[in-house]
This record gives structure tokens, C-alpha cells and sequence, in this order.
């Protein structure tokens, strides 16, 4: 009986919890037909029953409810897969549902059946207040069965259905160790104190970044020079598209031609409206600060428009 | 030249976005199978397998000729791997196609492919290197330069990219692989696109696909026993070069030229523009169309895009390029290439279907690489050399 706790205001209404449940539950008697299907589940099979018309009703009734004739005494199996008809997303779960966590109520017609089951589908534990992208009509499902010690012969031997396997993830990787090669790394030194060098091939063409061979022929070069922190942008682009390793879009990388070098170095152009880079540009390196600056990366930052150049190089004609 | 050889039988998948039906010996097979049914043969009549695809990191699988060996039937038989980049569809081709010629086999199976889906083709390409900066995003952050020397050189207008994307989507429609379905684009839904690698936009860009393509080539008798029309190879070439070099022209490759040189003078080609009947040309980006148009000699320096801007690279045009929808509608990147190459062979095949060029009698097949670096041409004919 429901009591009041002490100290309750006298005037208010009378309000109490009351559960009615008989004892124990009540008994059902499951009949010749939902009582195979209940024991085939229980054995971990699912079977369906034929109607007289000959399509296979799962989960099984006791008659055919089209049109309320007997089924007839086949029981065959169904399964174990099945197919997601309609589906509704349940984001935040009720006390009495089989999952605290976002899940779908599916109805799911599994092979070999003519009707469908309805049961809760489990898009995994990474789901979210919205529908994952996977789940959709047509989605093949499998339930997950308790184990067989456990099952009773219930309808929640069936844990939840999941969908099929039909990717895994590979995080297989490769740890290398990475030698830069001697050029590398004179030319990363050089740059720590504020030098670029570049090296000259027998063909008298300069190399910047330096090489110990002429890409061109193979042939060994001649020695390192040393090449001032200034040249013209050749071409750019102007890159929108974000990425982790880059830095902030909008940002221009322009292929420039130092001053007495034979080809172009690959850089971020700074310092001037993307609008206004123009080919053909002045422009000169700017260092970062000593103390950032390490053999291990590049201590040009970018380039950026050189201001001590001829007014005008920059506009376009 | 060497002994003849032609093309018996082609196959390519469904080409998609995600073809995560299928594993990647599943993709491949579906691939092979075509090729075989369309050359009336079996596993068991192939005396060796050429595969060829793009960098391993794609799909993380090293090696992918060893791990394929058994899905393509390859076991107990000579099996070669084929690895140039965005052109190893075109190589792998030539590879096959230089296992006939060479008279030690009478049937080749070559095949190529790419699962893009199983990561980011972004991320493969742009994967840093330590003791250097990260600045080039994908394969559009690289050549977008290039195209933008392009244009500045040939003072191109900015709609030929725009034309040359809607006209290789149109052609796609035709195309029942063709991975990209835009009915009703135009250049101005091109133009209206978002800029990603200035001055290319999206719409201008190819996308990232799943897909194989399988070629049979066969010996001149094997050629004749097969049931339907050959294609037979004409001149078949590869160039390459470094990325970087004193004088390179990184917008006309002397590799590209050199190529297309010695593949035109294999077949007896004076004038591509009137000796070729049509072209699928590696355009990935649109701008690639008038840059290969002049690469290739189909137009002299700075005119390309005068044949775009013109119609005349249309279906319906004097020099159709790319009727199945090219690369910018389909690119599974290691089949690309291939895609290519097959496209040429069912043209003149009288095989292509919707995207058929009428009376095609010698097709190019055109795939290049990495950074403008790797190029394998093939110019294929309806009679045999």
C-alpha cells in the first residue's frame, strides 16, 4: 500500500505509485505452433511455418493472416540472414529497451520468409543521436543469439540483430628509419644559418635543392653554391582544399626560380593577397628566427614579395 | 617490328565510388572474367598474367601481384607486376602486348585496377617525408601550377577547362561503367563549382574510383581463332623522365613528345589529328585535354585549346577524344590507364557501343603518370599491320 513519507504537506492531493502483477507472471500456453518456434529458437535455429498457400510465415502464427486458414505442419527453416524492409531510429532509449545506447527497431524479412520479423537492430556502439549512414532498406542483418545456455525459449533469445560483415579494418604500417642523403643534408645545415646552397652539374646547370647527381644524365656534379635568397615565382596555384599537414587554406605554393639556379624551388608564397600573386613575381626567402630553426626541416619559411625589387614586376600586364 | 598481336577480348567493371560489394580479388576477377568471355577463353588458356596498379599505399597492400595470383589464375604460370604510376594501365597493356610480340606466348591476360575506397588517394599522395615540408596536396595541388603555365603560355580562356569537363561528362552518359552520371552538366555548372586548386575547380577535377579493366592479347593465330574482331597493335610505346631537371618543360613533356614520336612513326601515322579516327587521352584534369592536344601533336604550341574550344575533340567532332568519358568520369587510378587503352581497342573493335566513333578504324590509347613523368601510348587498328 502506498504510504506517505513523514513530514509531507497535509493538503496536498493523495498521490501514490501502485504496480498490479500476478504472482510470478502468468502462464501462457504457447500452442503447437509458437511453441516449435520458441523451442527451435531456443536449439538456435529459426524456423518458419508454411501456410496452406505455401508462403512460409516467420515468426510463425497459428493460422495464415491473410485470409485466417490453418498453416499446415511444415516448420522449415529460415535464415539465418535477413533483410532490413523499414527501420525506425531510436536515439534515446527507454527504460524497458534492450539497449541504453541510440539503436533501430527494424522489421527484417529474413531468407526464405514471406513476413517479417520485428527486432532490434544494432548499428554498433559508435552510433550517434542520428541515423548511421549504413542503415537503410535492403541492409543485410544476422540476429546475435544468446548463448545457448541461456536461451529459454523467449523471443529475446534473439539478442538483437547486427548487420553482416562486409568490411574489416586493416591498421597494418611500416616503421622506416630515414637517412637523409649527404646533399640533404648539407643544403637543411646551410639553411640553420641562413645560407641556401645549391650544387652545379657538369652541364654548368645549378641544382636547388643540391644534388650529388645531375637527375638529368647521372652524371656526379661538380660542388656545391651558394645562392642568394632571392629569384621570381615561375607559376603557383592556390590551394582551398584542407589537409592536416598543410597549412591554412587559403595558401599559395609557387615554383621559384632563385636567382642563378637552373630550376624551380617548391615553397609557400606569403605576405601578399593570393589575388595579387602574379608568375613572373620578385620575391625573397624569409628565414625563420634562429632559435626554430633545425637541421631536421627547412628553416626557409616562405617567400615572400621582395620589396626592394622594381616597382611593377608583380602586376600582371 | 616483331610478330603481330592484338586485342581479343576486354573487360572493365561497374566503376564506382565504393564498390564495397566486392573484396579486391572479387573486383578484379569481375574484371578478368569479361575480358575472358568476350575472348571465348578460360583461365586455363592463358599462358601468363600482366597486372599493373598504382602505388601499394592506395591500398595498403604490398605486392598485390602475389596476393592476386591465384584470383587472376595465375598459378603455375609466368606472372609479372607492372608499377608506373597514374600510366602503369598503359604499360601493363604494352607489357602483355610485348609478351606476344616477343613469340613466347600465344595468349597474355593483362589487368589492372584500383580500390580507391579502401582509403584516400589524397592522403596516399601526399604522404610527408621526414627532414622536408608538406606542401602539395594530391595530385590536383601538384599540377594546378602547370596547368596555370599553361594557360598564362597559351592565354587560353578560362572556359575551354569548363568545356572539356562537361563535354567528357556527356560522353560518360553513353558509358554504362562510367562511374560519374551528370545528365544535363553544362560549363556553366562547371564553372559554378567550388575552387579547389586554383585555377581548377571541382567539376574540372576526376574522381575517385573503383574499378579493373582486363585486356586478352593474342598472337596473330590465336587472333584469328578468337570469336569476335581483333584490334590489332599497331606501335606501342613508353617514355619516362625525371621529376625535376635542368630545362624541363614540365607542361610539354619531352618524354610525351618523344613518346607519341615513336608510336605515330610504328603505325604510319603522319598526321594524328587525320590518321586517328579516336583518342582516349589520360585527362584527369580538364586543362589536360588542350596540353596533351599540343603534347601529342594533334595541334601545334599554344592552339590546343582552339580544337577544344572549336568542338572538334567532341563525339561528333573531327578528333573525338575520350567518347567513353575519360578519366574526369572514371578513375580507378592503376586502371585508368588500361581504360584508355581498351577504349582505343573496342573503337576500332567497332565494339564501344553508345560512345562508338563511327567507322573507327585506328584508335590512341594515352596514359601518363606521376608528376607528368611516365608516358605508354598504343595506337590499335581494325587491320592488321
Amino acid at each position: 500500500m502506498p504510504t506517505e513519507p513523514p513530514g509531507a504537506d497535509p493538503l496536498a492531493p493523495l498521490v501514490g505509485a501502485h504496480t498490479v502483477a500476478f504472482p510470478g507472471g502468468y502462464t501462457r500456453s504457447t500452442g503447437p505452433v509458437i511453441g516449435r518456434f520458441l523451442t527451435e529458437l531456443r536449439d538456435g535455429r529459426l524456423v518458419g511455418v508454411r501456410a496452406a498457400s505455401g508462403r512460409v510465415l516467420f515468426p510463425p502464427t497459428e493460422y495464415d493472416p491473410r485470409d485466417g486458414s490453418p498453416v499446415t505442419d511444415d516448420f522449415p527453416e529460415v535464415g539465418p540472414a535477413g533483410t532490413v524492409q523499414a527501420w525506425c531510429w531510436v536515439p534515446d532509449p527507454r527504460p524497458a529497451h534492450p539497449f541504453d545506447r541510440p539503436f533501430a527497431w527494424a522489421t527484417v524479412l529474413f531468407d526464405g520468409a514471406d513476413t517479417a520479423l520485428l527486432h532490434a537492430l544494432d548499428m554498433g556502439p559508435d552510433a550517434g543521436a542520428d541515423p548511421p549512414r549504413g542503415l537503410r532498406a535492403g541492409l543485410r542483418v544476422r540476429p546475435r543469439l544468446r548463448p545457448a545456455g541461456e536461451r529459454t525459449g523467449s523471443i529475446t533469445d534473439i539478442a538483437c540483430l547486427r548487420p553482416e560483415v562486409t568490411a574489416i579494418r586493416d591498421t597494418g604500417r611500416l616503421d622506416y628509419t630515414i637517412r637523409a642523403d649527404a646533399a640533404l643534408t648539407r643544403y637543411l645545415e646551410a639553411q640553420t644559418e641562413g645560407r641556401i646552397i645549391g650544387s652545379r652539374a657538369r652541364s654548368g646547370a645549378v641544382y636547388v635543392p643540391p644534388r650529388d647527381l645531375d637527375p638529368a644524365d647521372g652524371t656526379p656534379v661538380t660542388g656545391d653554391v651558394e645562392l642568394p635568397p632571392t629569384g621570381t615565382l615561375t607559376t603557383f596555384s592556390v590551394n582551398h582544399v584542407p589537409d592536416p599537414r598543410a597549412p591554412q587554406v587559403p595558401f599559395v605554393t609557387g615554383y621559384v626560380r632563385l636567382d642563378g639556379a637552373d630550376v624551380d624551388l617548391l615553397a609557400l608564397v606569403s605576405g601578399v593577397d593570393p589575388e595579387r600573386v602574379r608568375p613572373g613575381m620578385r620575391l625573397r626567402a624569409e628565414w625563420l628566427p634562429p632559435e626554430e630553426r633545425s637541421r631536421t626541416r627547412p628553416s626557409i619559411r616562405w617567400f615572400v614579395p621582395d620589396e626592394g625589387a622594381e616597382a611593377g614586376t608583380g602586376e600582371a600586364p | 617490328m616483331s610478330r603481330a598481336a592484338a586485342v581479343i577480348g576486354v573487360g572493365q567493371t561497374h566503376h564506382r565510388s565504393r564498390r564495397t560489394d566486392v573484396s579486391i580479388p572479387g573486383l578484379v576477377r569481375e574484371a578478368a572474367l569479361r575480358a575472358l568471355e568476350d575472348a571465348g577463353l578460360g583461365f586455363a588458356d592463358i599462358d601468363a598474367v600482366v597486372l599493373g596498379k598504382a602505388p601499394d599505399l592506395f591500398e595498403g597492400v604490398a605486392m598485390p601481384d602475389l596476393f592476386l595470383a591465384d584470383a587472376l589464375g595465375a598459378r603455375g604460370k609466368p606472372l609479372l607486376r607492372v608499377h608506373t604510376a597514374g600510366s602503369v594501365g598503359g604499360s601493363t597493356a604494352i607489357a602483355a602486348a610485348q609478351h606476344v610480340r616477343s613469340g613466347a606466348f600465344g595468349r597474355v591476360l593483362a589487368l589492372a585496377w584500383e580500390k580507391q575506397s579502401e582509403s584516400n588517394a589524397t592522403w596516399a599522395l601526399t604522404v610527408g617525408q621526414p627532414f622536408s615540408a608538406s606542401l602539395v596536396v594530391g595530385a590536383g595541388g601538384y599540377f594546378a601550377p602547370f596547368i596555370r603555365a599553361y594557360i598564362e603560355r597559351s592565354k587560353a580562356p578560362e572556359h575551354v577547362g569548363w568545356e572539356v569537363a562537361a563535354k567528357d561528362r556527356r560522353n560518360a552518359l553513353l558509358n554504362p561503367y562510367a562511374h560519374l552520371r551528370m545528365p544535363g552538366i553544362t560549363p556553366e555548372a562547371v564553372a559554378a563549382s567550388s575552387m579547389l586548386w586554383e585555377p581548377l575547380r571541382y567539376l574540372e577535377t576526376c574522381p575517385s574510383s573503383d574499378g579493373a579493366c582486363a585486356i586478352v592479347l593474342a598472337s596473330e593465330e590465336a587472333a584469328r581463332a578468337a570469336p569476335g574482331p581483333p584490334a590489332w597493335i599497331r606501335g606501342a610505346a613508353v617514355r619516362s623522365e625525371p621529376i625535376a631537371f635542368a630545362g624541363r618543360d614540365a607542361v610539354d613533356p619531352r618524354a610525351g613528345r618523344d613518346c607519341a614520336a615513336d608510336v605515330y612513326a610504328q603505325a604510319g601515322v603522319d598526321d594524328p589529328r587525320r590518321g586517328i579516327d579516336a583518342a582516349e587521352v589520360y585527362v584527369p584534369f580538364s586543362w589536360y585535354e588542350p596540353m596533351w592536344l599540343e603534347n601529342l601533336g594533334f595541334a601545334g604550341p599554344g592552339q590546343g585549346w582552339r580544337l577544344t574550344d572549336g568542338g572538334a575533340t567532341a563525339l561528333d567532332g573531327d578528333t573525338p577524344w575520350n567518347p567513353s568519358g575519360g578519366v574526369l568520369s572514371t578513375n580507378p587510378v592503376g586502371a585508368s590507364g588500361m581504360i584508355r587503352f581498351a577504349e582505343a581497342a573496342q573503337q576500332v573493335r567497332g565494339r564501344a557501343g553508345g560512345h562508338q566513333v563511327e567507322g573507327a578504324r585506328t584508335a590512341l590509347g594515352h596514359a601518363y603518370g606521376a608528376g607528368s613523368q611516365f608516358f605508354a601510348m598504343w595506337i590499335v587498328g581494325s587491320e592488321r599491320p
